[in-house]
């Protein structure tokens, strides 16, 4: 009896090598479980092979399976190309368990923006996963697949860790390549690996990291070390005062994250606290600028032209604006607004050009802390999963979930969610940040902490 | 009231790259339709441009054969806007970083040089082509669009120069000479009708003296040189009659049908558009390295303009200059080298040899040179069979340089005399002074020689028979 709730892609690889399972027995012990959570928006049958089952989250290109983004613009939209991440997850042999619900286009922090319907949360079906990656994060908590690929613009990966307490890796910008994933914002989207635990992660991102003769913008990678470390002897932790006491933090998640803080201590770390006054304070609106604007080009390519939806129309004029007015739904039409105006002649110096140069600022910010710090750790979200529909009809308050996560994907740092406890019942995160191409120091401190904190990762309701 | 123009250009020229811009599909005319693409320049969702190096390299090369400064840092924008040729809906550009800038083209002309300013070259990717489907071919009336996606994401130039012309012929030659240096450089073939080198016409005109810019108006679509100075003079014409009956030109756009050079061009207001240009995140900013740009500097030869300005100083600056725009001044030398005369040589280029359409590559200069040297003592014929076949592989001009023409009068008199006689009229009226008859009269010598004879000889001896 395979329990997919607890296994993790090591503890699967294992049982595979020693062939205790079969592969076929493996990929149909996740197949086969009921998707209570509307985690996957297409499930795939197995494609043979023995190699460890992987989902997907649905806004990453696969070559003949469909890849909607979350949107109806592409609802019968099949790649003809694998993205890069997916042919290094075959070049592994993994396989894969389908595409996991995300917002559509990856905007929004509770996946209640999919055009398929909201995915919910294991450890509460009435309360949101997260978002944009709530499918994927679903799916590894609630035990449809032992790890998962996410993708991470401003907070992703990060946040739906959070929520579903597990562990979630938004790496370095650069260090794993973009070809292929549907674009939201082509400066901040990184994919990274969703995972029961820091050596699964750890291990994903040796899988899809890497330099991309596709993709421009990544970088050679230093090799990925799986983690083993159990004391944090050395380790120099900043503490940001203002991340701990942005409003609306909840006094559960507060007390979480100081529990951990003295564990690290008791683990040999010295605990700092630090400041990034501007970072946190105009993290958000810098990002609502540059993102939308990025966006608002990106999603400019899903015109009915080549593929996805089309609305005909007496000309190509109205063929499109018939298309996008029926395809997209309003989180992105809000965005496409947002980031046109952002970028219109006129106004472009004050927001578009200053947003730029508040980016520049909280790179800096960050840089500096890193001179003084290994690590720098707040909450990854301000509060615990909250209730599916509290927050849809409140756009500002939705984006101020992410104000934690946001600044340091701004200056581009990889960051890393731990789960660290509960409250109320339901997962608190712990954020992780670290200098670029620290991930390796990452995994090292996030696996002794992970160890000490001792977190079960399966859902109360589900044990 | 005097006025002056004022003419500026821009330049769009496709670089011959084995593969486009930003994808490795090949960049190629002809290929069946949408058979030269991939998910890139179909932009298909999450496919990334990568930037093809040879491109920057040849955008470098032609930018310091302008004279331009090569930035230290250049960076790729995104103009957005929506059209069916263009698939991501931003074509992937340069802005306020281009490659090169602040460059110029020193022009020789008949009265001394010309500088002409380049305000920029730069490098973008070029659009799909949208083929409208109607029964008359024409986009009105089109029930529908066909896009072809072969040519999109291919590489363009785009040169622009500074508003430094003031008449139709400058800009024509400019031109030219442009194209000649973008052939000559191995850049692209430069071919208006295949459209891998287009252009744009900026015009104005103002009071002469004044430095103002009035509003300008924009011509496109002129797929040749001459066409284009046509189009140039009647535009300023215009303009000029515009003001001097009181009425303001306004800015506007003038479509040329390049089937149809007499039309008048269509005239449309285009909105202004806001293209929205920022920096393309998907792309890293280029900074050329210092060892390419030597690398390029030392592949450019000596340029056309130079080489005009070098010609002159044996033949006329117009043989030079036709010489050099036509791409025969290298073979010329080849020929004066091998011994023929430098005019001598220079005629029959322009000429006869323009006429027979033979590539200057494919000829062997000392085979054509013999046939220069004996141009006189050939018949016309032979000499108008030898240049058709001078071009081919192992030419030999020895059989041609047989046909000799004959120059002998006694041969040639009878016959002279003998047209006189048929044509007493005509005579009569050379006689009385009107010299314009005596082509006619070697011309009817001619026919009756079957063009063997010397024209020459047989100039002279009419002249005199008829004194």
């Amino acid at each position: 009896m395979i329990d997919t709730l607890r296994l993790t892609a090591e503890g699967a690889k294992e049982l595979l090598d020693k062939k205790e399972v079969s592969g076929a027995e493996l990929f149909a012990a996740y197949a086969g479980r009921e998707d209570e959570y509307n985690a996957f928006l297409h499930r795939c049958g197995d494609p043979g092979g023995d190699g460890i089952p992987i989902a997907i989250k649905d806004i990453i290109g696969t070559k003949g399976i469909p890849t909607t983004a979350g949107s109806k613009i592409l609802e019968n939209y099949v790649p003809v190309y694998d993205a890069t991440v997916i042919a290094n997850c075959k070049a592994h042999g993994l396989r894969i368990l389908g595409k996991t619900n995300t917002d559509e286009f990856a905007m929004g922090s509770s996946t209640e923006n999919s055009a398929y319907g909201p995915a919910c949360n294991p450890w509460d079906l009435s309360r949101v996963p997260g978002g944009s990656g709530g499918g994927s994060a679903a799916a590894v908590s609630g035990g449809l697949a032992p790890w998962a690929l996410g993708s991470d613009t401003g907070g992703s990966i990060k946040q739906p860790a959070a929520l579903c307490g597990h562990v979630g890796l938004r790496p370095t910008y650069g260090t794993v390549s973009r070809y292929g994933v549907v674009s939201f914002a082509s400066s901040l989207d990184q994919v990274g690996p969703v995972a029961k635990n820091v050596r699964d992660c750890a291990y994903l991102y040796s899988i899809i990291s890497g330099r991309d003769a596709n993709d421009s913008t990544t970088v050679d990678v230093p090799a990925v070390e799986l983690p083993t470390a159990e004391d944090l002897k050395g380790l120099r932790i900043g503490v940001p005062k203002e991340m701990n006491g942005v409003a609306g933090i909840e006094p559960g998640v507060t007390a979480a994250v100081s529990r951990a803080l003295e564990l690290a201590e008791s683990l040999g770390a010295s605990v700092e606290e630090c400041s990034l006054p501007r970072s946190v304070d105009y993290g958000v609106a810098c990002y609502y600028l540059v993102a939308p604007a990025e966006a608002s080009a990106n999603l400019s390519r899903y015109d009915g032209v080549r593929y996805g939806l089309r609305v005909d129309g007496d000309d190509f004029r109205e063929m499109i604006m018939r298309t996008r007015d029926a395809g997209f739904g309003d989180e992105p039409k809000r965005r496409i607004m947002i980031g046109t105006y952002a970028l219109s002649s006129g106004y472009y110096d004050a927001y578009y050009g200053t947003a730029q140069k508040v980016r520049t600022v909280i790179r800096r910010e960050h840089e500096e802390l890193f001179q003084r710090f290994d690590v720098i750790v707040s909450p990854t979200s301000p509060t615990v999963a909250f209730p599916i529909g509290a927050k849809i009809d409140d756009p500002v308050a939705m984006y101020m979930n992410d104000v934690l996560t946001i600044p340091s994907c701004m200056a581009g740092l990889p960051g890393l969610n731990i789960p660290c406890g509960l409250s109320e019942g339901l997962p608190v995160g712990l954020q992780l940040i670290g200098p670029q191409f620290a991930e390796n120091a990452l995994f090292r401190m996030a696996h002794a902490l992970e160890q000490a904190i001792g977190f079960d990762v399966v859902p109360e309701r589900l044990r | 009231m005097n006025w002056e123009p004022v003419i500026g250009l821009e330049i769009h020229v496709q670089l011959k790259t084995e593969t486009k811009l930003f994808c490795r599909c090949r960049n190629g005319f002809g290929g069946a339709p949408n058979s030269q693409t991939c998910p890139v320049c179909l932009a298909f969702p999450g496919a990334l441009p990568v930037p093809n190096r040879r491109a920057i390299e040849e955008t470098i090369k032609l930018g310091l054969a302008l004279d331009c400064e090569i930035a230290e840092r250049a960076v790729f924008h995104r103009k957005n806007y929506f059209y069916p040729d263009n698939p991501k809906a931003y074509q992937i550009s340069q802005y306020d970083e281009p490659l090169c800038a602040n460059g110029k083209l020193v022009m020789p002309t008949g009265d001394g040089d010309i500088t002409i300013g380049i305000h920029r070259a730069h490098l973008e990717e070029d659009a799909a082509k949208n083929v409208h489907v109607a029964a008359s071919g024409r986009i009105h009336g089109a029930t529908a669009t066909l896009v072809d996606f072969n040519r999109c994401g291919t590489p363009l130039v785009e040169i622009v120069t500074e508003p430094d012309i003031h008449d139709a012929e400058t800009a024509k030659r400019f031109l030219q000479l442009l194209r000649q240096t973008v052939v000559e450089l191995g850049l692209s073939d430069a071919e208006l009708e295949k459209g891998s080198m287009r252009f744009d016409v900026n015009v104005s005109v103002r009071p002469e003296g004044s430095d103002e810019l009035r509003t300008r108006t924009e011509l496109k679509n002129m797929n040749s040189f001459s066409f284009a100075a046509k189009g140039i003079e009647r535009e300023i014409a215009r303009q000029i009659r515009v003001y001097e009956e009181g009425g303001v030109v306004e800015q506007e756009t003038l479509h040329f049908d390049p089937t149809q050079e007499d039309s008048p061009p269509l005239r449309s207001k285009e909105e202004a558009q806001d293209y929205r240009y920022f920096p393309e995140p998907d792309l890293v900013p280029v900074h050329p390295p210092s060892d390419v740009v030597d690398r390029m500097r030392a592949e450019i030869g000596e340029l056309p303009g130079a080489r005009v300005r070098r010609i002159a100083d044996t033949l006329s600056f117009y043989d030079a200059d036709v010489l050099v725009t036509g791409g025969l001044d290298r073979l010329w030398s080849d020929v004066v080298a091998a011994g023929a005369d430098a005019k001598e040589a220079a005629n029959v280029l322009a000429n006869q040899f323009v006429a027979a359409d033979i590539s200057p590559d494919a000829v062997d200069a000392v085979q054509l040179a013999k046939l220069v040297a004996a141009r006189a003592e050939i018949t016309r014929e032979a000499f108008a069979d030898a240049l058709l076949h001078v071009g081919d592989a192992g030419f030999d001009a020895a059989p041609y340089l047989e046909r000799k023409a004959v120059s002998d009068a006694s041969e040639l008199d009878p016959i002279i005399d003998a047209v006189i006689a048929a044509n007493p009229g005509q005579a009569e009226q050379f006689r009385g002074g009107k010299e314009g008859l005596l082509g006619f009269f070697v011309g009817q010598v001619m026919k009756e020689t079957g063009g063997k004879a010397d024209p020459r000889v047989v100039n002279e001896r009419v002249r005199e028979k008829l004194a």
